[in-house]
């Protein structure tokens, strides 16, 4: 953590940034000569809205759904609660999907945190580590018993989830996308997998029981487990299906063979 | 010795499929170096595609210099894999700070230049030109406020951070222009002054003035051309100190690429007779 350092430089650099987000009366001297001068606005405008402008950025879906005006006064009033932790913009807004959870204004769109969370998704896909790709045809020749109690490694670029409650990637996707929403949405839940399979992020549909077999591999369980897992969300669900699904939508990096198995 | 670098051009996403493209002579292109702090994927391809066709600058805006704390070992982690990764002509930062106890202020602010904060920002100096093995370009910020308590003024400030860590300058034009306005100093003596054997890179931008106070404070806003009077500078400069990679600084109600390489063109224009008479 960070010593706390009361040189003079320390303690203007205290004043100064507090100053930033707060009203007028300061109480270090330097500073408030600072803040008494119209000018100091320039600091304060040139921070936030440099904030602003990222999180409208980060969160494309969402402005498009709330419009411009409505989005940046939401996000106006998140600055004021989440500085910025690192020194890039490009992932700022980790916590805004929560806040927008919260936010009276939004009681209305009961949809939209988790609009934010996949806006989130992309931002992270799309900055993921590079890795290989594991491919259906990798597999080819796999004894049963050994695929069973391997472990599937998620690929750094894959995120997904299920949201039950709405059609959370049809939202999303009509959204995210400059492009006019087609026909109606039918209100179901949805789960949506987003990969960065060649030089763009991709997404695409998947079920409930997909997202739970992701959810075991991401743990660590063997493949037969995470597909226990799969069944025990839908006992329907084809175990064919989900694996073909994921491996040609680029979700794994690598299959790992059990230590304990001798194929290590 | 890397190739004679004319004018360059801010690097912008828009411009992608130009910028690679564009063959001409001295061009370079310079970016924010922590909008490439990510871990891989398609801005990462991007980067690596203009810098194998041009040289590339890394311009840093948020290490915090003037802060009073040592520099974030991971931020130079990420800038060092970066600076590695590309083999930047150039590396710079700003005189000033952003990050403080661990929130980032995303804006170049101001502190008094005492003889403790000149220490300071010495000591992080060299701790960044180490961890990078390369020289690092310091910039001369823009000045809204009237600030007390300098023990020193910004060039005697900046020559003495040369002289004690060996770095680099990197003066802004446009900055010196904009300063001079709001707080009532001689630009052009500023510019004659400036240490010019340290100046590795000069910056050139468009200004604007406040929307509230009109032409009493100019802000620093890279959305609009260089200014005539910014040129007059450039071009007092130049005939000084002879010629250094100039970069054109465009971030805000972007041209099209053609407009900006037109602006950039006068810049080339006014080094290279300078480049051929030193050679």
């Amino acid at each position: 953590m960070h010593p706390a350092s009361t040189t003079p430089l320390a303690t203007f650099q205290d004043a100064f940034a507090q100053a930033l987000f707060a009203g007028d009366e300061c109480a270090d001297a330097r500073v408030a000569a600072l803040v008494a001068q119209p000018a100091f606005a320039v600091y304060r405008n040139t921070v936030v809205k440099a904030c602003i402008d990222a999180l409208q950025a980060n969160f494309p879906a969402v402005t498009r759904l709330v419009g411009e005006e409505w989005f940046r006064a939401a996000a106006g009033e998140y600055v004021t609660r989440e500085r910025p932790r690192e020194p890039s913009l490009l992932r700022y807004g980790a916590t805004f999907p929560g806040f927008l959870a919260g936010f009276p204004p939004a009681i209305g769109l009961p949809y939209l945190a988790d609009v934010a969370r996949v806006d989130r998704f992309w931002t992270e896909a799309h900055a993921a580590a590079v890795a290989p790709v594991l491919r259906a045809q990798d597999l080819v020749g796999t004894d049963a018993t050994v695929l069973a109690d391997a472990t599937l490694v998620v690929h750094p670029a894959a995120r997904w989830a299920w949201f039950g409650d709405a059609p959370i990637r049809s939202i999303w996707s009509a959204n995210r996308s400059a492009e006019t929403s087609t026909g109606e949405i039918a209100w179901c839940g949805e789960g949506v997998l987003l990969t960065r399979p060649d030089a763009a992020v991709g997404w695409c549909a998947i079920d409930a029981a997909a997202c739970r077999f992701l959810d075991a591999c991401a743990e660590g369980r063997c493949v037969a487990e995470a597909m226990d897992a799969a069944l025990g969300v839908d006992r329907t669900a084809d175990p064919a299906r989900i694996a073909t699904t994921l491996m040609d939508a680029r979700a794994f990096a690598r299959l790992v063979a059990s230590a304990t198995g001798g194929n290590a | 010795m890397t190739p004679r670098l004319t004018a360059g051009l801010g690097l912008k996403p828009q411009h992608f499929e130009d910028a690679l493209a564009c063959p001409a002579a001295g061009l370079w292109f310079e970016v924010h170096a922590e909008n490439y702090f990510v871990d891989g994927g398609p801005r990462l391809s991007w980067l690596d595609a203009i810098r194998g066709r041009h040289p590339l600058s890394l311009h840093g805006v948020a290490l915090s210099l003037a802060a009073d704390a040592p520099p974030d070992p991971e931020h130079l982690r990420r800038l060092r894999r970066l600076a590695d990764r590309v083999d930047p002509a150039i590396v710079s930062e700003h005189l000033a700070w952003s990050t403080w106890r661990g929130a980032y202020h995303p804006d170049l602010l101001p502190f008094p230049r005492t003889s403790a904060a000149l220490a300071r920002i010495a000591t992080n100096l060299g701790i960044v030109q180490d961890a990078l093995g390369r020289r690092v370009a310091v910039e001369n910020p823009s000045h809204y406020l009237r600030l007390d308590g300098h023990d020193w003024n910004e060039i005697g400030f900046l020559d003495e951070l040369v002289r004690r860590t060996g770095c680099g300058l990197l003066i802004d034009v446009n900055n010196v222009h904009v300063s001079a306005a709001n707080l009532g100093f001689d630009a052009a003596a500023y510019v004659d002054a400036f240490p010019g054997d340290a100046v590795m890179e000069v910056h050139l931008a468009g200004h604007s003035c406040d929307p509230a106070l009109g032409e009493s404070l100019l802000i620093d806003s890279h959305d609009a051309p260089v200014a005539e009077p910014v040129w007059t500078l450039y071009e007092r400069l130049v005939a000084r100190i002879g010629a250094r990679p100039t970069l054109i600084e465009r971030d805000d109600r972007l041209p099209c690429f053609a407009e900006l390489l037109a602006e950039r063109e006068r810049a080339h224009r006014a080094l290279v007779p300078v480049l051929a008479e030193a050679a």
